[in-house]
């Protein structure tokens, strides 16, 4: 007997295939982007000033603390936007999918850019808080590799003249970087370092306050979508300037800039 | 606010440059972050209409 029933297993192939399509990720994310803003606009204000001037101090650190409401969330961004590159390197290599390979070369800009805020913020906060802007130990270490790996990722997918092979090496060098991010993540359990342990767990309940702790979540979700604003315009910029000749494009634009006269 | 006066929530009992420069920085970067997709994809549009 036939099942009629869509399986879990083909909802998702359907739902890849779609997203996998340029002309449809083009049009969903016209749709989306504008919602993603206000959302992500409203949580980054509201957590920025409630970080800023309603959470209350730290009792060992004093006003300096008001960093972590920047440096956490995008330190996690940086993590989080490495796995997602990374994935769809591999996505790319396997199933030589288009957009997949323009999805890294969209992240990897997006990536530097707040592992760079990260290293930032830290060396901003270390100064007060550990009476040294730098350290060299495991976590900033790690994390300043990480910056080094999508700068890589960034000039071997730009460094050559056929796309393709610069598509497959920048996704190469994307995998192979993977052992970094366990590193990063452990590096203030197995070395004993500067930087505290983490606020936040998964496994455990957070050690900081609930006064404390709101902002921060709101700031995380916030720096989540602002992720996917950032991702979702450069892998538009990636299917502008690579479908230029394709039919649907023209006609999707031609139609949108016929609305606008 | 945690702060009692506009002058406290600025100077933050001698922690304001470090926190507000970190964000300013923070900021600033993300800010060039947003523009620069924004930019390209207006150029892009623009050549590709341009060209047809």
């Amino acid at each position: 007997m036939l099942d009629s029933k869509p399986d879990v297993f083909s909802i998702l192939k359907t739902w890849f295939h779609r997203w996998g399509s340029p002309p449809w990720f083009y049009q969903m994310s016209s749709k989306l982007l504008p919602w993603l803003t206000i959302f992500t606009a409203a949580l980054i204000i509201t957590g920025t000033v409630w970080g800023l001037a309603f959470a209350p101090e730290d009792a060992r650190q004093g006003n300096s603390f008001r960093i972590i409401y920047l440096h956490v969330p995008v330190s996690f961004l940086a993590l989080a936007g490495y796995y997602l590159m990374a994935l769809a390197g591999c996505i790319g290599l396997i199933w030589r999918m288009k957009l997949a390979f323009w999805t890294l070369r969209a992240a990897a800009p997006i990536g530097a850019a707040l592992t760079f805020i990260a290293l930032a913020t830290g060396a901003i906060w270390g100064k007060p808080t550990w009476g040294t802007w730098w350290e060299w130990d495991a976590r900033i270490t790690s994390m300043l590799i990480l910056f080094f790996l999508y700068l890589g990722v960034m000039a071997l997918a730009n460094a050559h003249q056929n796309s393709d092979s610069g598509n497959r090496a920048a996704s190469i060098l994307a995998i192979v970087g993977m052992v970094n991010i366990p590193i990063i993540y452990k590096s203030v359990d197995w070395w004993n370092t500067l930087h505290q342990g983490a606020s936040l767990k998964l496994t455990s309940a957070p050690t900081i306050h609930g006064s404390m702790l709101y902002p921060l979540l709101i700031m995380i979700v916030g720096f989540y979508l602002l992720y996917a604003v950032l991702l979702l315009l450069n892998v538009r910029c990636e299917i502008l300037a690579n479908e230029r000749n394709s039919r649907w494009l023209q006609d999707v634009l031609r139609q949108k800039n016929q609305e606008k006269n | 606010m945690y702060f009692e006066t506009l002058h406290d929530l600025f100077f933050m009992n001698g922690h304001g440059a470090y926190v507000w420069s970190a964000y300013g920085i923070g900021f600033a970067v993300l800010a060039v972050l947003v523009w620069l997709p924004l930019s390209r994809e207006a150029r892009l549009k623009a050549s590709i209409l341009g060209e047809n």
